[in-house]
Formats: C-alpha cells, structure tokens, sequence
C-alpha cells in the first residue's frame, strides 16, 4: 500500500540539502520500525518518492514524501513511532494512505504552494506594507531569468496565484511542481525593484508551509494540500 | 532552538553546512550544570573521513556514560570555512554545544595519519588555543594526542600537552577523576601535568628532554620531571568482549566514507608482515565474543536505521568464529535488505561462497592484496601468501563467476630489485592467463585485473623501521618499470596498472621517523599555509620543501640515512610489548628472506605475550 507523509522542516535542519533529507528518512523508517517496502536486487533500496525538494537553507511545515509499506500500520501509531526516530527540527505531522495509481504520486502532482518570507536583513520602505497590492495589480511583472545558456524575460505574474501581508512577512501562493515553478525568492525580488530597492540592500527567510495538487478540472485551478488526497489509516 | 556557533550567511556560503550543525541522530547533548568535564574529541580532517572513524564513536561513547563529563565533536573546517574563520576571527566550535572549543576541559585529538598534521595546528590555532604546550594558561583546554601516530609521537611533541600511548578504553577515567580534584585544588597546570605523568601509558612531552650526537642522531631521552617516567608503556584491552562498544553510534546526515554500522570483530593481527605498523601495535590479537558480536549488530542496525553492516578487523578471515558470524548476518539481516560488507577476506572457499550471497557476481569485484610481485619480495616481508594460493584463490574466483579483481602492491620494499618490480606485472599477467584458462564459452567476457601499487614507508616498532627510503624521483622511476613491464605482458589488455603519488611519500617518511627537531617544519609548513596535506587538491610540496629549507632540517637525514641496529630511536621509551629484539631478529630475517609463522602457528616470542592474554594464551587456560 502506498502512504503519504508529510513533516515540517525547522530550525538548523533547513541545511540539510535534498538528498540527505531523503537519505535521512530511509534511515528513520527503520529506526521507527515502519513496515517500509524495498526494490528487489543486491541493493535494496527503500520505494519513496519527495514532492517538490525545498532548497537548502529554507524552513519548512509542508514538506512531503511518499512511499509503499508491505503492510497497514495505523496513522496515530505511524506518526508517534517516526517522531520517536526524529531529531530536533525534523517532525511528521501526517501519514495517510493514498491511491495506488502512479500518476497520484507527489511529484508528479505538485501544482503550487504557499510560503511566508520574512525580512532577514536590511530595510525596507516604511509604506511596503501599502505597496503589496499595487505590485500585484500589475499586467506583468517581468524578471530575468538566468539559466546556464541564457537570460531570458519571463513574466511571473500568472504564477503568483496569491500576495498579502501577514504579520511582518509576505505571505504567498506561486505555482509549484514540473510544469510551472516560481521559487519566493524570486517574487521578493521582484517586489524589491518594485519598491526601488537593491536587491542585495536586504535577504529574506522563506519558510514553505503547504504543498498542493490541482484538483481542478476543466481548466479551472482548485488548490488541495497533499495530504487531503488520501486517508488515515485506522 | 539550538543556537549555532556560525550566521545563516556563513553556512550559506561554504560547501556542505550539514558538517558543522550538529544535531546529528544520537549525538549526545547535556545540560552544563550537570557535568563537570567538557571533552572535545578532534579528527583533524573533513567532517565525512572524520565521522567514518570508529575510534571516536567509542570514546564519545565511553566518555558520555560518565554521568560528570560531556564529549562533544570537533572536526577541521573545510578549505571554504576555514577562509571565512580567519577573515571574520570566528573561533573554532564543537558541534554539539557549538561553544567554542577553548572553553573545555579537554581537547582529545587522534592522529590517524601523518599527513593531517598541519591540520591539528589549524585546529589549535582557529581555537585561539597557543600552539605550543608550554605557551598555554589555565584559560586553555589540556591538548590530549592519541591514535597509531603517537606510537612516535616526537614530531608533534611540542604541541601536546599530554599524549594517551595506547587503547583509549584503560586510563581515561583514572585521568578524568584526577582532573576533578585538581580543578577543585586551585593547583597550577603544571602541577596536574604531573599527576597525568603518573598514569600509566600517558606521556607527558614537556617533562623529557632530547639530547644528540653529533652526527645528528639521538644520544639520550630522559625524563626531567620526577613525576615523568622512564618508559611508557602502551595500554590495551585485555578482554575486548567486555570493553565498551557503542550500540547507537552517530548518524551524520550527509554520506560519510563509513555510512554503515561497523563491527569490530577482533583487535590486533596474528600475520606478523613485517612492513604492518598495526600488526605490531596491536599485539596480541584479541577476538570479540560472536554471540556479543551478535547482539552489537542487532541494536546498532536498529538505533542507527543504517543499510549496510561492516566488518573491521586488520584480518577478518583470522577470526575464529567468522562463518557463525557471517552466517547469521546473512541469516538474519539480508531479508531486511541490509547490505552485508565484508572487507579484508582471504580468498578461499567458505570466502566466495558467501561473497556470491552478498553481491551481485557479475558487477563486483574481488581483491587480493599480494603486497609484492615476486615470491622472493613476498617472503621479506613475510607476507604468508604463496603464489599458488594467489592463482587458486583467483582461479576460483574466476570459476564462480566473478572477473574482475583488484590487487594491491607495495614499491620500494627493503632489498627490492628490478626483477622484484617486474614480477608485479608477469604476476598480474598470470592472474588474467589463469582466467583465460577457463573455456570461452563458461566465461564472463574480459577480465579486468586492475594492479595499484603504494610506496612503502618504514614506521617505527615493525621491523622495517631499520630500512632506509628513497626520493621521490626514485619511487616515480619504480613505478615507471613497473608500467613498462605491464605494456609487455600477453593479456595487457585485460590489465591495469596505477600508483600513487610520490611526492607525499618522503614526508610521510620524516614525520613517521622524525624526532623533536621536526616539529618546527612542520610549524613553519603551517605558517607558509600548507593544510589538508592529505589532499592531492591541497597538498603543495613546494612550500612543504620551502619549510625545510627555511628551518634547515635536514629531509635526507631521516629517510636516506643507513640506521644502525643499536641506535636510539625517538620512539624507543614507549614499551609496545613487542620487545627492540625481536624486530631486530625479524630484520635479519627479512634480509635472510626466511618467513616467520603466525601466532597461531607457532610462537615467535615478540614479547607481547607480557600482556598475558589474547592469542598469546589461547588454549591455555
């Protein structure tokens, strides 16, 4: 059976790079004596596939993976068993059977996500807070996107799907996944030349805190968070 | 939220931050109001070599079940940090705690290499801790050295403060306890110096003074301390069963050399080669009870969630309950998928059969480690391995399926001859003939037989410590008829050959042999910046010869030079066991081209059956 689980990322473990958060977890799952399934061969391995991997040095409480059990272990026990395995930082808040189907896996459904960045350094204009809507009425709001061959204009508007503040930070809702991807970094940067800053004057701590699938038909987007498309096991 | 010693921009900014967070699974955090001694354990090298060792796992973990005392980790900042330390007076941290390292008690280092010396300067010097042992105040740690390099620790002895000779699991809570009460004592440094000297196995340098003749070699080593004693002699664990062994070692979150549960089947090694540091050191072989092998395994695969298992030991096929062993990992873990990883196997029988249970025939390879080509080469150095068990165990190897194999040499052994270097290809030649035996149609394609060969450099208490070196244009020239010989063997397409570097290879040789007075190369090599010598990106030979000749020590003196059989090493008032007497029978043995047998064999009388146990006392009791 195939489960889905989601857990947030904290604190120093916002340095642990992709690849290690699912070097992490394969280790976990046996610590916490979870009934994880292997591929057949000389080198094992754990079946586990990660949504949308969070860059190194951004915090997390929306991160998911999926992966197959040989067996059904209850969600309450599951998720108790693996925060028992857990270092400060790393804990799962959601462990829910999904479908079987391939095409309902993580990676491939992934279609946008919600982040809050918050002001690390440097200052912003006294009336940004005023500005967040004028900058989102924009037609477009064109950037540079640099990529190993070339520059090219690309205009992010359609992909900022939500920007509001929240508090002291911006909260915002950008497509995600493999067919549409804006990282908060860059929509920050844009709102930063907006405003008539240097980008290099300021930083900002992104901190992700849900991932969705489109569960949307004909043309129109309807946002549901991962972890909505499956169901406690009991 | 644990706080961390380095800023969000810092660990943005270098290569790989996961080395200097902490918070690895089980590493021990304690509360400071609760302990009273704070112990740093060093590997002086990247986070990834220094977490593969084994040592530090057991000594952090014996350290932390003292209720009094927390051991924390430290590692060398790579390259990257290092910079950014230096520029921004950033002080080296533990992992743990991320205090810096000056506020502990102890700084615990273990010296594995010789070429990560410079790196324990760096360590000491980004710690803000004096250099030199005799600079530091009561402000700064106590700078212990331990590991197979302090066996001649007279290099590095002006910058330890103490040096631990031996097993780690003896002396140190008779150290710690006396620690306690000389900190409760308002005594001086000095004074706690000397209650360390009366420890056995511990050496306290600063107490000894060196005197020379003058052609340059040692006239005298004595003690200038009434605590200090005149030899030192070396710890270790007679009962290795009941010695400590960490049962949820460290986790690191990033993929380290050793990513796997390692267990020490045996200490020491029965063979007696005659090059082999470790075989010396480590006498008398000790074995590990199986049954508690057993249990090591089970709760270090569940605390750790690692995927492989390992077993270490200088030899695995001498321990004497190896197939239970290796049966009931098989047994019990391979239906878990857990990797089952068996280095150092003779290759036999009962070795290849449970090779082909634990990997894939087809994709891995086997490797023997002849040491040298030519029969003759082999018997000096008392490799007890003849040539036809070399084609037996390959040839059947070859029959179970496998066709590639690695062999590994030695070049520049004492008394090698250019038919010695030639042998290390026809030997190779024969291996890839031996394959081609087999019928066309029962075998795997090509072979692949992959030659490498190392220069050899003479360490101290073996009985090539006798042997003088070359330069390195010598070891280059070795190597080269070595490559030649390759490029005239029939199957030399079926062959390959490769050798290490050379310049390294001298400095090895001084460090391994060296006394007091190379101390301040070393230093100076420091100072020219030279760091991570280990690492061919890093090492830069140029400025290492740059530092002998700006402090006029002399690099031929200590590896050219013809050492007589009555001279006085540096390293000769640390009693390993093994007595001066019998390396000296062993080097005229060599020279003789006559084996010695094994322990198991036949008692050679080295002198470490003093020690009253291990195989020393096997079938005795």
């Amino acid at each position: 059976m195939k489960v889905r689980v989601k857990f947030r990322k904290n604190g120093a473990m916002r340095y642990i790079g992709h690849l290690d958060v699912m070097r992490y977890f394969q280790k976990a799952m046996r610590r916490a004596d979870i009934p994880a399934a292997f591929s057949k061969g000389f080198s094992p391995h754990m079946i586990m596939s990660f949504a949308n991997p969070l860059g190194v040095g951004l915090t997390s409480d929306g991160e998911y993976f999926d992966m197959e059990l040989t067996e059904p272990i209850p969600s309450k026990q599951a998720i108790v068993q693996i925060n028992k395995a857990m270092v400060e930082g790393m804990e799962v808040t959601e462990f829910v059977q999904i479908a079987e189907e391939k095409k309902a896996t993580g990676m491939a459904i992934v279609a946008g996500a919600d982040y809050l960045s918050s002001l690390k350094k440097g200052a912003l204009p006294a009336d940004w807070k005023d500005q967040v809507d004028p900058f989102l009425a924009q037609e477009q709001i064109l950037i540079v996107k640099k990529t190993k061959r070339s520059e090219k204009e690309v205009d992010i508007r359609p992909m900022i799907y939500r920007m509001e503040v929240r508090g002291d930070a911006v909260f915002m809702q950008v497509a995600t996944g493999s067919v549409e991807n804006l990282k908060p970094g860059l929509v920050v940067e844009a709102f930063c030349s907006y405003l008539g800053i240097e980008k290099e004057s300021v930083s900002f701590a992104h901190h992700r805190l849900e991932l969705y699938a489109d569960g949307g038909g004909d043309g129109k987007r309807k946002l549901v968070p991962l972890a909505a498309l499956g169901n406690e096991i009991l | 939220m644990r706080k961390l010693a380095l800023s969000d921009d810092v660990l943005m900014a270098v290569e790989k931050p996961e080395r200097y967070i902490g918070n690895e699974v089980n590493s021990v955090m304690k509360n400071l109001d609760e302990i009273d001694i704070r112990f740093a354990m060093c590997f002086p090298d990247v986070y990834e070599i220094g977490m593969s060792h084994l040592g530090i796992q057991i000594l952090y973990d014996m350290f932390n079940r003292r209720e009094d005392t927390w051991c924390e980790r430290v590692y060398s900042p790579w390259l990257d940090l290092d910079k950014i330390m230096r520029e921004q007076k950033i002080p080296l941290f533990t992992l743990e705690s991320q205090d810096p390292v000056r506020s502990v008690d102890f700084l615990g280092i273990t010296i594995q290499y010789e070429m990560c010396y410079t790196n324990i300067l760096q360590v000491l010097d980004l710690s803000g801790i004096p250099l030199h042992a005799k600079d530091r105040s009561m402000e700064d740690p106590f700078v212990i050295g331990g590991g197979p390099c302090v066996y001649n620790p007279e290099p590095l002895a002006e910058f330890f403060d103490i040096f631990y000779i031996g097993e780690g699991e003896t002396v140190y809570d008779e150290l710690l306890d006396a620690y306690k009460e000389w900190k409760q004592s308002g005594k001086t440094r000095v004074e706690f110096l000397e209650l360390a000297a009366q420890i056995e196995g511990l050496y306290v340098p600063m107490f000894y003074d060196a005197f020379y003749n003058e052609d340059g070699t040692l006239a005298a080593f004595t003690p200038n301390n009434v605590h200090a004693r005149e030899t030192i002699r070396k710890q270790m664990v007679l009962d290795v069963t009941e010695a400590v062994y960490p049962q949820a070692p460290v986790v690191p979150f990033i993929k380290v050399t050793q990513d796997r549960v390692v267990l020490e089947i045996q200490r020491g090694c029965i063979r007696g080669c005659r090059f082999c540091q470790a075989g010396m050191l480590y006498r008398p072989t000790r074995e590990r009870d199986v049954e508690k092998l057993k249990g090591y395994a089970r709760n270090m695969l569940k605390n750790t969630g690692h995927e492989e298992i390992s077993l270490s030991s200088l030899s695995s096929s001498d321990y004497s309950q190896l197939e239970e062993l290796v049966n009931f990992l098989i047994d019990e873990f391979q239906g878990q998928a857990i990797n089952i990883s068996l280095p150092s196997l003779r290759i036999d029988a009962f070795s290849l059969d449970v090779m082909s249970k634990v990997q894939d025939v087809r994709k891995g390879s086997l490797t023997f480690a002849p040491e040298a080509g030519s029969q003759r080469m082999r018997n000096v150095i008392n490799k007890g391995l003849t040539e036809e068990e070399i084609l037996e165990g390959a040839g059947r190897a070859f029959e179970g399926g496998w066709n590639k194999v690695k062999l590994y040499f030695m070049l520049g052994l004492p008394s090698e001859t250019e038919e010695d270097m030639k042998e290390i290809a026809r030997l190779s030649d024969r291996i890839a003939r031996r394959y081609y035996e087999i019928p066309k149609e029962q075998r795997n394609g090509k072979c692949q037989i992959t030659a490498s060969s190392s220069f050899f450099i003479p360490k101290p208490f073996t009985p090539f410590q006798w042997a003088t070196m070359y330069p390195a244009e010598e070891y280059i020239r070795r190597a080269c008829i070595v490559k030649h010989e390759f490029q005239d063997q029939l199957n030399r397409k079926s062959l390959k050959y490769n050798w290490h570097e050379a310049d390294v290879t001298p400095l090895e040789g001084v460090f391994a042999r060296g006394d007091r007075r190379v101390g301040t190369v070393i230093e100076k090599a420091y100072e020219l910046g030279c760091l991570y010598d280990a690492w061919s990106e890093s090492f830069d030979n140029e400025k290492w010869l740059q530092a002998f000749a700006e402090t006029n020590v002399d690099m031929d003196f200590y590896i050219m030079r013809k050492r007589e059989l009555d001279e006085l090493f540096p390293w000769d008032f640390i009693d390993i066991g093994v007595t001066k007497a019998f390396l000296k029978r062993e080097w005229n043995n060599a020279m003789a081209g006559t084996v010695t047998k094994n322990c198991r064999e036949q008692c050679s009388g080295c002198g470490a059956g003093t020690f009253g146990g291990g195989v020393c006392i096997e079938g005795k009791s």
